[in-house]
């Protein structure tokens, strides 16, 4: 029983992962670019959500869309003020953009807000209840089938609208997209827009049962790597199982062998993917 | 005019101007008196050393490292951990400390240097990350506290110094070999490969340059050199733990020092360093600890700054302020 428990609050959590994962495997599948700074996006909005709820005392009714909307401009904004030009130039600049504004934004906050840990009360969505002997958090629960939810909406988005067509048209093949009279600037920076904006509700989500400073991007985005990578780039519904994948093995490698070590595992596991499938579990050769 | 120098007389030119600036680099920490500036000085020597061999790697071969850091803490922890478990004198752990490193370059440079350059940044974050928290999770290694070297100096061999003189010439020498190497490899063929690869990999391969191996002799030998500089570092400090030693700061540090005065250039790591060291170490000295912070923020947007306007650096600066004068000059 105690074994469900961890594969569900693994799930749960893995769906959470699997949304901001979505963002950079979007990002990078449109514009084969890399934005180092996802995972301080995500840090961003854990503390939107911690702002707006100490400050305001307002859930996550309103913590969530405001998280979106802010990451949201915030993607859109880093697209036409950085991300346009370093694309065309050289490696260096292509890597190195999005890295340094990941400095800037881990930080400024660490210099706002200070290195204490903080976080949100656990019953912030009510009681814990037992049903069939699992513990359901409604924090987890709620952050989890949300994020799931927008995970597959995200997806739909993509494959079953005339806008993801456009989008997935630049993605394509940027040239053939401006002949049949799509503007690829545009696409591109909603590409950033929507990445940024899964980071929003992803950070908000997970904000409300996880730990909270300035330093918490750098290990959720190096998940985001893994997951991608075991993903495939560019593939949403390989990020939503690769994300369920990571949260579960995360999970369990911290109930066997230690909370402390469960980075070790995941560190591993991206590795062993560079080694033996660096196109992913479900990507094309 | 330009023209009416002959191309002998400006290579003489250039050739005494080198030598003053070598000369002054010799002579100038005996004429300062202030240990502090002394101090800062062997850091910029340390500094310009770990960004060449970051250079080679991130600058000629294009292949941008973040996790750089690896390689440092595996020649700080080797000598430390020599000393510590067998006694040994830190420098002695050198060799070791760069045999690991050469093992994890392999590690890390086989399975990715033959895709493109996004997935050795990630490899190379990731690696050192890892890294990070397998030292913090040992106690054998020192844990999150850290390890000691001698606390009294036992001999020449300890390289334990009061005066940082001795490590500002110790870590120039070195520097000096690094740079000796670069430029004989900027004139042999694996340079000419190297920025072939930068340049255009694909084009470089259907030209039969074979890019994965000399992809990987660059990080090799980067590695090599910055994990002696790690182990030197660990013989001048005496002390290393998992932030100073592998902490992912100190490889932005490595990469920003080579961005700002130019990466792909000889020189430029050199006048990276001897700009961003006394920046930090005098605005650490003026706020204390609580610069700290303000100083990765403004690390930060120097190298977008440098990505977005200027991916050569100040090298490229130069070059493009030296068009402007010719063209005006007319």
């Amino acid at each position: 029983m105690i074994l469900g428990q961890v594969v569900l609050n693994g799930f749960l959590v893995g769906a959470v992962y699997a949304l901001f994962s979505s963002g950079l495997t979007l990002i990078w599948g449109m514009m084969n670019v890399v934005n180092f700074a996802h995972g301080d996006f995500v840090m961003i909005a854990m503390y939107v959500a911690f702002v707006v709820f100490t400050a305001l005392h307002l859930g996550p009714a309103v913590f969530v869309p405001l998280a979106a909307v802010l990451l949201f401009l915030l993607g859109v904004l880093v697209y036409f003020s950085l991300v346009r030009h370093v694309m065309r130039g050289p490696m260096l600049a292509q890597i190195l953009g999005t890295f340094g504004l990941a400095l800037v934004l881990r930080y400024a906050t660490l210099w706002v807000f200070s290195a204490n840990f903080v976080s949100l009360p656990d019953n912030l969505l009510g009681p814990v209840v037992t049903v069939a002997g699992l513990r359901l958090e409604p924090s987890r629960v709620v952050a989890g089938l949300a994020a799931l939810t927008l995970t597959i909406g995200l997806h739909l988005l993509l494959t079953r609208t005339a806008l993801g067509s456009r989008l997935l048209a630049v993605a394509e093949d940027r040239n053939a997209a401006m002949l049949v009279g799509i503007r690829p600037d545009p696409m591109q920076a909603l590409a950033w827009g929507i990445g940024a904006a899964c980071t929003g509700v992803a950070g908000a989500l997970i904000a409300l049962f996880f730990y909270i400073s300035p330093t918490v991007g750098e290990s959720l985005a190096l998940i985001a790597f893994v997951v991608v990578c075991l993903g495939g780039f560019g593939s949403v519904p390989g990020a939503l199982v690769a994300g369920l994948l990571i949260g579960v093995i995360e999970s369990l490698s911290a109930f066997w062998i230690g909370p402390a070590n469960k980075d070790v595992v995941v560190f591993i596991l991206f590795l062993a993917v560079l080694w033996f499938r660096p196109q992913g579990l479900l990507g094309k050769a | 005019m330009s023209a009416s120098i002959t191309a002998p007389a400006r290579s003489a030119g250039r050739l005494v101007f080198a030598a003053f600036v070598l000369l002054a680099l010799l002579v100038w920490p005996l004429l300062v008196e202030n240990v502090f500036y002394q101090r800062v000085g062997a850091l910029v020597m340390l500094a310009a050393l770990s960004a060449s061999a970051w250079n080679l790697v991130g600058g000629y071969a294009g292949q941008i490292s973040i996790g750089h850091v690896l390689f440092f803490g595996c020649g700080a922890y080797a000598s430390l951990l020599g000393f510590t478990w067998f006694e040994w004198p830190p420098i002695m752990g050198a060799p070791f400390g760069i045999a690991l490193s050469l093992l994890l370059a392999v590690l890390v440079g086989l399975p990715t240097l033959r895709l493109k350059g996004h997935y050795f940044s990630m490899a190379t974050i990731a690696l050192a990350e890892l890294a990070r928290i397998i030292v913090v999770n040992s106690p054998s290694l020192g844990g999150g506290v850290g390890i000691s070297g001698p606390a009294i100096p036992r001999s020449m061999a300890d390289l334990s110094f009061i005066s940082p003189l001795p490590y500002y010439y110790i870590f120039g020498a070195v520097l000096a070999v690094l740079l000796l190497f670069t430029w004989w490899m900027g004139r042999a063929r694996m340079g000419f490969y190297l920025r072939a690869i930068r340049g255009q990999e694909r084009a470089a391969r259907s030209l039969g340059v074979p890019a994965q191996r000399y992809k990987l002799y660059a990080l090799l030998v980067s590695a090599g050199f910055t994990s002696l500089a790690g182990s030197l570092y660990a013989a001048m400090v005496g002390f290393v733990d998992p932030d100073s030693g592998l902490g992912i700061l100190l490889s932005v540090k490595m990469v920003i020092v080579s961005a700002l005065g130019g990466a792909g250039t000889l020189f430029g790591p050199l006048v990276g360093a001897a700009i961003l060291v006394p920046l930090e170490e005098f605005t650490n000295a003026a706020f204390g600890g609580d610069g700290t912070g303000i100083t990765y923020v403004v690390y930060g947007a120097i190298i977008m700054l440098i990505s977005r306007y200027a991916p050569g650096g100040l090298a490229e600066i130069l070059a493009r302020l030296k068009a402007w004068g010719a063209r005006h000059a007319r």
